[in-house]
């Protein structure tokens, strides 16, 4: 088989000895546009799992690259003047000019042609066409892949130091200007790759868009000076750049097949894109092990291999890059907390497996978020903390919605389902009105739990046939809403309130408010979500009013929260179900949820349960485990009001993580019934 | 988790007779369901007329579209069809339904492709609500829906609609993934209970070259895809145990394997492997 690399990268190289040892007859050539000892970054970071891969694809230059490496276990991590060390973590590092070297002697001595100086941009015939020259790949223009690049995260920028850090090291610094950050790790015994990130604004703030290289260099430098202890920042064409986040619908086409950053890219948070690359060439070679003599059926497997590794490693790091955006939030954060927050940001580390790599981290969590007196002295995990809420305490951070069984079940909080201020705010026939339904608070208080009660009126997404489904019933009642439009296909238009409806809807509120409080509820939480009436105000793509109550959409819904916190008695807690996000377009975005979020803690809201899109029938919801704790995390810290988050959360050790996080307050844990319980 | 099998309604060149023999053989053995995929540009027997000759021949198995593609239909046709099919096999009809892919289908139907999500939504209601007291009939009890598709909107419009999520198929941990959206789903919009999950898998025991070589020709609308879907392909019956024992344990209520070629000993093949 004639093969031609382009780009003599690690991939490149990896997959050219790969298919030279595999089968010296083929004919494998590398072009590489730059020199030999051309070098661009500094160091690359490996992980245990890939090691295994390297060992068992080519054992010589395992031997190599293991024998070179920098090899450390904790994560250190500078915050407010403060040093955390997380230990029980497993990297490697190599200097990336030495792993070249060494790849670039293996495919020579396995009798790889390798061409230096080679601009390319069309490729001589060959029976495998591999496009390995990286994120901006030329060749991967010529074909169609379905490629997407578009920038993701921060501003950055890839320095090296002679500082030799003993510890993967996460730098905060607030300045002037706004939060900067460094990820910094060791790679040989004489240096560390020192990378500096912040935000755009921060970035422009600064001045570092109009700087020229080597005074942005002296800016770091001196940003970081007492980090760098009297050593070198050093530059090597290091300028600002936004992370490309490469996506390709497909890796191949015709012959022409992708490899390592052409096919994909992985934000450098998690550095994880040479180990991806170095797979993927793994994968590759072993496509033609199974299918020598099949070129397609090699490409399929390689694709059905990869994509999906790929995908999930896609998704980290976008929720890692996305975390790095928002930092400069949770700068209030205490250090044992913004610790575990960093260490918990892509969703590959939880409570429970940190707790394997690092016992004594969770230890000191769990009893800092107990509220221990000794510092580390022994508590139970994080979804064991009773909580202080408004003038009540929560004997935990599980909330469940239903009745005295979920309280008998371990829940802190027990929330109802919808009950309706007046019969036209129902949602089906059978959903309880506040003034004809006798609730049994004493059984949930009698179990251990508050009672809480959701209280709303359905508005447009009334009168249908069953919980959930909008589907309307034949003879239903007449609608309310904020402007006339229907929610769902063949549902009725609901009547624009008029000043007499909001009179009439607020004193129903009111009302079934006094009530509540009467039968004992702890906490009270008004329904602003979902397309119900008092959401129908907020978002605007119910809300066409011209009136004040559409140029003011928080008007009407603020004015109900605040009569029913003048009825609600003050030490018990007011909650609201709040859309933080419409997930449409023209609709609600997520700062504007936290605007919302913030004027309710300002009349009053002791809790914020976080809820996003159904604003419209139309939405497009992101689904996915814990789909809502980005949000959550987002109105708790930039909001500064507490949370309660669902989004299928079905394990205590999801609870654990997103509470102890600081990414919400309370749980709606939702596990699946299992056999097991019958046991 | 009960394993149905599909009936070979898009393999070109199907005959009357075999179709009809297929179903009776289906109906004597394991399988719970019979399904059927639905195209129209392509050498392919309509689904619910090949659902209505299946019922004709068969009194146990469940009949089922999985899935059809609503909008090419107007919703009040597509709901004659639906209680029709019900109605001809006493009761045994689930009805699947998805936007689709294939941007020929819409062009001949006629239909403005880019609406198809909210016509599917209308369709849904359509059958949920409106045909009840339509006049439409034959009355039927409500059919149970499932519905498929793969984005957050997908999702929602079955949480809000239907019983079911029909996934288009892929290895276990695909549908596991998938299955997780769908009960997230479910949950957001405050549905009781779970949602019924159904999975697919193609099979091929005698010819898989020939298999292989239909869904290339099935799947070539999807570029280079149809090669994956294809290398997914189950030839043998180690690989049929381990897909049902890998959907099985991701959750799946009804699996149903898809002949990739109309040879009655696959059937009696894989009639023995899911015994």
């Amino acid at each position: 088989m004639r093969v031609t690399v382009v780009g003599a990268g690690p991939s490149g190289l990896y997959l050219a000895i790969l298919l030279k040892k595999a089968d010296p007859a083929h004919e494998v050539t590398v072009l590489e546009r730059n020199a030999p000892d051309a070098t661009f970054g500094w160091g690359v970071v490996f992980s245990e799992e890939t090691l295994g891969a390297l060992r068992d694809a080519d054992y010589s230059t395992y031997l190599e690259i293991t024998d070179s490496f920098a090899r450390w276990s904790a994560i250190d991590i500078r915050y407010r003047g403060r040093v955390l060390r997380s230990t029980g973590h497993t990297f490697s590092a190599i200097r990336r000019t030495h792993l070249l070297d060494i790849l670039q002697r293996r495919a020579r001595a396995l009798g790889v042609d390798l061409r230096f100086g080679v601009e390319v941009s069309t490729v001589e015939p060959a029976d495998l066409v591999v496009a390995a020259d990286g994120a901006n790949s030329t060749l991967r223009r010529a074909g169609s892949f379905g490629t997407t690049s578009e920038p993701q995260g921060c501003k950055y920028v890839w320095f090296g130091t002679d500082l030799v850090f003993d510890a993967f090291t996460f730098i905060f610094a607030r300045t002037e200007f706004g939060l900067f950050q460094v990820h910094a790790y060791p790679f040989d015994e004489n240096a560390s790759t020192f990378i500096v990130e912040t935000t755009e604004e921060t970035w422009r703030r600064a001045g570092l868009d109009r700087m020229s290289e080597e005074d942005s260099l002296a800016f770091c430098a001196e940003l970081f000076k007492s980090d760098l202890d009297g050593h070198r920042l050093m530059s090597n064409k290091s300028v600002w750049l936004d992370f490309p986040l490469v996506r390709n619908r497909h890796w191949h086409d015709g012959n022409v097949v992708l490899l390592g950053d052409a096919a994909h890219t992985a934000h450098f948070s998690i550095g994880s894109g040479t180990k991806l690359a170095m797979e993927d060439a793994i994968a590759l070679a072993n496509g033609f092990t199974r299918h020598p003599s099949d070129v397609e059926q090699a490409l399929v497997d390689y694709e059905l291999e990869r994509q999906p590794v790929v995908e999930r490693f896609q998704q980290a790091a976008g929720d890692s890059a996305a975390y790095f955006g928002r930092v400069g939030h949770y700068q209030d954060l205490a250090p044992i907390q913004f610790a575990f927050n960093l260490l918990t940001r892509s969703g590959r580390i939880s409570h429970a497996n940190l707790t394997q790599r690092d016992p004594h981290l969770t230890r000191v969590l769990d009893s800092w978020f107990a509220g221990a007196a000794e510092p580390g002295s022994v508590a139970a995990p994080p979804m064991f903390a009773p909580l202080p809420l408004g003038g009540r305490t929560v004997r935990n951070r599980v909330v469940r919605v239903g009745g005295a069984d979920a309280a008998r079940a371990g829940a802190g909080l027990v929330l109802t389902g919808l009950v309706a201020v007046s019969p036209d705010g129902r949602t089906t026939p059978d959903c309880p009105v506040s003034d004809a339904w006798t609730p049994d608070v004493g059984e949930v208080h009698a179990a251990g739990a508050l009672a809480g009660l959701r209280l709303g009126h359905a508005g447009r997404r009334g009168a249908v046939r069953e919980s959930g489904v909008d589907v309307p019933l034949r003879d239903g009642w007449p609608l309310l809403s904020a402007s006339p439009l229907r929610y769902a296909p063949f549902g009725a238009v609901p009547k624009e309130m008029d000043e007499s409806d909001m009179d009439r809807v607020r004193a129903d509120f009111v009302a079934a408010a006094e009530r509540a409080a009467a039968a004992g509820f702890d906490v009270l939480e008004l329904d602003l979500a979902d397309g119900y009436l008092l959401a129908s105000f907020l978002s605007p793509l119910s809300n066409r009013r011209g009136d004040g109550y559409g140029a003011d959409r928080t008007r009407f819904p603020l004015s109900v929260v605040d009569a029913v916190r003048a009825v609600w008695p003050a030490e018990r807690v007011l909650a609201a179900r709040l859309t933080v996000t419409d997930w449409a377009r023209g609709g609600l975005t997520v700062e504007d949820g936290i605007g919302h979020a913030r004027a309710l803690a300002e009349h009053g809201v002791d809790l914020v349960h976080v809820r996003a899109g159904h604003s419209t029938a139309g939405s497009r919801p992101e689904y996915r485990r814990g789909y809502l704790t980005t949000l959550s995390d987002r109105i708790r810290n930039e909001a500064g009001v507490p949370t309660l988050v669902g989004g299928y959360l079905t394990t205590q050790d999801e609870v654990n993580t997103v509470v102890a996080a600081g990414r919400a307050d309370l749980c709606l844990f939702d596990p699946p019934p299992t056999p097991l319980e019958a046991l | 988790m009960r394993v149905g099998i599909g009936l070979p309604n898009t393999i070109p060149g199907i005959s009357g007779a075999l179709l009809v023999e297929w179903a009776r053989r289906a109906d004597a053995g394991p399988f719970s369901t019979l399904a059927v995929l639905d195209r129209l540009v392509y050498d392919s027997v309509e689904p619910f007329a090949a659902l209505s000759a299946a019922a004709a021949v068969t009194e146990r198995v469940g009949l089922a579209t999985n899935i059809a593609i609503g909008p090419l239909r107007g919703a009040a046709m597509l709901a004659k069809q639906a209680v029709s099919v019900d109605a001809l096999s006493g009761g045994r009809f689930t009805l699947g339904l998805g936007v689709g892919a294939r941007r020929d289908d819409y062009d001949a139907a006629g239909v403005d492709r880019r609406s198809r999500g909210a016509a599917l939504s209308e369709q849904l209601a359509y059958l949920r609500g409106r045909l009840d007291g339509s006049g439409i009939g034959p009355a039927r009890p409500p059919v149970p829906l499932l519905v498929g598709g793969s984005s957050g909107a997908a999702f929602a419009r079955m949480a809000r609609y239907a019983d079911g999520y029909a996934h288009g198929g892929g290895p276990p941990r695909a549908f596991g993934s998938a299955a997780a959206r769908a009960r997230a789903a479910w949950r957001d919009l405050e549905r009781p209970g779970e949602p019924v999950l159904w999975g697919q898998g193609y099979v091929a025991f005698g010819d898989p070259d020939r298999g292989c070589d239909y869904l290339r020709d099935y799947y070539a609308f999807t570029g280079p895809f149809a090669e994956k879907i294809a290398a997914g392909n189950l030839t043998s019956a180690r690989a049929v145990k381990d897909f049902v024992r890998g959907y099985a344990a991701e959750g799946c209520d009804e699996l149903i394997l898809y002949p990739t070629v109309a040879d009655l000993d696959d059937l009696e093949r894989l009639a023995e492997v899911v015994a």
